[in-house]
């Protein structure tokens, strides 16, 4: 039977000095499945999915994609930005604040990686971009430049952007947390139509409703561990641990 | 008008060998800038490292040679290195002497402009797999230049004007050929008057430049005064 | 190296340190006096003219190499019959040239100062000479105080030009020297050393200024 996991996480853990901000947090990811990280701000959760491609390189415990150990040398030194490149350029990352180019527009900003990376040639890394972009419903705004976008807008070209990576891993650092309200929803739907081609991503989100209907699994962290993980629906509808209770009925007051 | 009427007398004389000479400080500074700019990129390349070794070499290199006049370089590499048995011509000298001052200046300009960017430029950058050279030369840097121009236009003018101390070190050079000149005409007041004058016309011309740029970026960021009078007070620091 | 001649070097090169610090300490008191004055007039005045003017001396002074500067002032008066000695000239020098480095420092100073500081101090019924007096010179100058140091620092390297017009400083001295002893190496890298602790000083001096006047 061929091994389905892409992604395997094992025993993460991060230090600042003393403070352990993630603890042993293990998890594997399936083929085209989707996990949400959910949990309380300073939960870890950002954290151990920047840990992920080593954007916060973890203290210890180990990451493998496809199998290959990721950011780490066989010996266990930690690899240099320089030869990450090539590991990062298979998953694809999108940040709260967008982190888009401002001196590229909207099309180079897709373009760049294929281009740069891959080596493929400014014409067909153009043409990959304009399918991007209309699959993200910007086709219209290619030309722009991203400061003229609202923030829809932004994060829809940066999701096309870790898209062009053609990556095999889809990271969401909380997408829509920097948003006005009216434009979350643009986002999301884009991130569900993702999901629906079967991507496999890890997502960080505050959008439990989201969560819900975009992930297989979720798991709950909170003070830098997995506190209780589960199918999406049965840990929502059914929390077992009283702090996910407690997280659970905090945020639907919030929302009252 | 009597002392221009004696310039204007010396002209045909003084002129040639001015301007000549106002090549060879123009050459000096343009050479020595291509060359401090190559300097202050690695420096600030190798602050950035994670490599704390490395990082306080590239601190030590800065404060020394800012701490240091740019005159007491040029007589070490002037008079001091043929005592180590290398010996570089007072042009060579002269160059390598401001480019390495310059460069210690310039890595703090390029310090300063990539400190404008975003933290998530660079890590969004690195996401996509883009080397750290890539990131830095697709992203950071296209971003930092604008950022950058003013301040890079204003070190050009002070060495244009530093440019000036390579005449102790005898580079044939305007300050020097003015000195020549005062010293067969006895003329001094109208030989550096016009000297001076030369220095002035491009160093002005460059200070408005400058000027435009600052002009155009605050007006761009639809800046209020105090942002660009603190935008002044940078490119002020030299 | 033996004792002798380090202690000659040594001698040389202190009381060189001396001239340095004197023509600094000079340059810097002339800078301050020139820039605070033509800062404060241009800032406050409407008058073209005036503000015209001070902008000629400034772009001019700005735009010249402090060594063709010195050299006018010091072989060029002389032809006209006014012979200042090498000291006078480079404090002179150095000081005219540094008065217009810091009207542009304190300029940019005094406009830092948040508009709603000034509005304050005329809301409060201060007429606008004491409004400057009271409210913007102080903080203006706190803001000037960065690059002010900047400028000391520079001063300090500058005044090894002087030498050029045979004022008896560090690098005037530190070739005198070499000229006798032949130390070439050893007598530039010690200038360079005492060079270099001179502007550790004046940093540190600034520095602690700075935090100071923090608030």
């Amino acid at each position: 039977m061929p091994d389905n996991t892409l992604l395997t996480v094992q025993k993460l853990t991060k230090c600042y000095g003393k403070l352990a901000v993630l603890k042993d947090v293990s998890f594997a990811l399936r083929r085209g499945e989707r996990i949400a990280l959910i949990g309380p701000s300073g939960s870890g959760k950002s954290t151990c999915l920047r840990a992920i491609n080593f954007l916060d390189p973890p203290t210890s415990g180990e990451i493998r994609l496809d199998g290959q150990l990721v950011g780490r040398h066989q010996s266990g030194r930690q690899l240099t930005d320089a030869e990450l490149a090539p590991q990062r350029a298979e998953i694809g990352m999108v940040f709260q604040h967008f982190h888009l180019w401002p001196h590229l527009d909207v099309r180079a900003n897709v373009a760049l990686q294929p281009k740069k990376v891959r080596g493929m040639s400014a014409a067909a890394a153009g043409e990959l971009a304009d399918e991007l972009l209309a699959k993200v419903h910007l086709s219209h705004k290619a030309q722009e430049f991203p400061g003229r976008l609202s923030g829809g807008q932004q994060q829809r070209v940066a999701i096309a952007r870790a898209l062009a990576q053609r990556p095999k891993l889809l990271l969401f650092d909380e997408p829509t947390s920097a948003l006005d309200p009216e434009l979350v929803g643009e986002v999301l739907n884009v991130i569900k139509e993702l999901a629906a081609e079967g991507r496999s991503m890890v997502l960080v989100t505050h959008e439990i409703a989201f969560a819900r209907e975009v992930a297989d699994r979720i798991l709950f962290m909170d003070g830098g561990t997995v506190v209780e993980e589960g199918p999406a629906r049965e840990l929502l509808d059914r929390p077992k641990e009283p702090r996910l209770r407690r997280f659970l009925s905090s945020l639907s007051e919030n929302r009252a | 008008m009597l002392f221009l009427q004696t310039i204007y007398a010396n002209l045909a004389d003084w002129g040639p060998r001015l301007l000549d000479a106002l090549w060879t400080s123009l050459a000096l500074t343009v050479v020595a800038f291509c060359l401090a700019f190559l300097i202050g990129l690695i420096i600030e390349y190798l602050r950035t490292r994670r490599s704390a070794l490395v990082r306080s070499i590239a601190k030590s290199y800065v404060v020394l040679a800012r701490g240091v006049p740019v005159l007491v370089i040029l007589y070490l590499l002037y008079f001091g290195l043929p005592g180590a048995g290398i010996i570089l011509g007072a042009f060579a000298a002269g160059t390598l002497g401001l480019a390495i001052v310059y460069g210690a200046f310039l890595s703090e300009v390029f310090r300063a402009g990539l400190a404008v960017i975003a933290p998530g430029q660079r890590e969004a950058a690195l996401a996509v797999g883009l080397t750290p050279v890539q990131a830095f030369r697709l992203v950071l840097l296209p971003q930092a230049v604008r950022h950058m121009l003013a301040p890079l236009l204003v070190n050009l003018i002070s060495l244009l004007k530093d440019s000036s101390i390579c005449a102790l070190i005898a580079v044939p050079e305007l300050t020097l050929i003015s000195r020549a000149i005062m010293s067969e005409s006895f003329l001094p007041l109208h030989v550096f008057a016009l000297t001076a004058g030369l220095y002035f016309v491009i160093a002005w011309s460059a200070s408005l430049a400058v000027r435009a740029i600052e002009r155009g970026m605050a007006l761009e960021k639809g800046q209020s005064k105090p942002g660009k009078a603190a935008e002044t007070l940078a490119t002020q620091a030299i | 190296m033996n004792a002798l001649l380090f202690e000659r070097i040594f001698h040389a090169l202190l009381s060189g340190a001396v001239v340095t610090v004197e023509v600094s300490i000079g340059a810097l008191t002339m800078a301050l006096l020139i820039g605070l004055v033509l800062a404060t007039i241009e800032h406050l005045t409407v008058n073209r003219i005036v503000v015209v003017s001070i902008r000629i001396y400034v772009e001019l002074l700005r735009n010249v190499p402090s060594l063709t500067f010195l050299f006018l002032l010091y072989f060029g008066l002389a032809a006209t019959g006014v012979r200042l000695s090498s000291m006078t000239a480079a404090v002179v020098g150095l000081g005219m040239i540094g008065g217009a480095v810091l009207v542009d420092i304190f300029l940019a100073g005094f406009r830092s100062v948040p508009k709603g500081q000034s509005e304050a101090a005329a809301a409060i019924g201060l007429a606008p000479l004491m409004a400057f007096r009271l409210v913007i010179l102080p903080q203006g100058l706190r803001l000037s105080l960065p690059p002010l140091g900047n400028y000391a620092l520079g001063l300090v390297k500058d005044t090894s030009l002087v030498a050029a017009i045979a004022a008896p400083e560090v690098m005037f001295n530190a070739r005198q020297i070499v000229n006798e002893t032949f130390a070439t190496a050893w007598v530039y890298c010690a200038a360079a050393l005492l060079y270099l602790a001179l502007t550790f000083v004046v940093g540190q001096m600034f520095a602690l200024a700075e935090r100071r006047l923090e608030y």
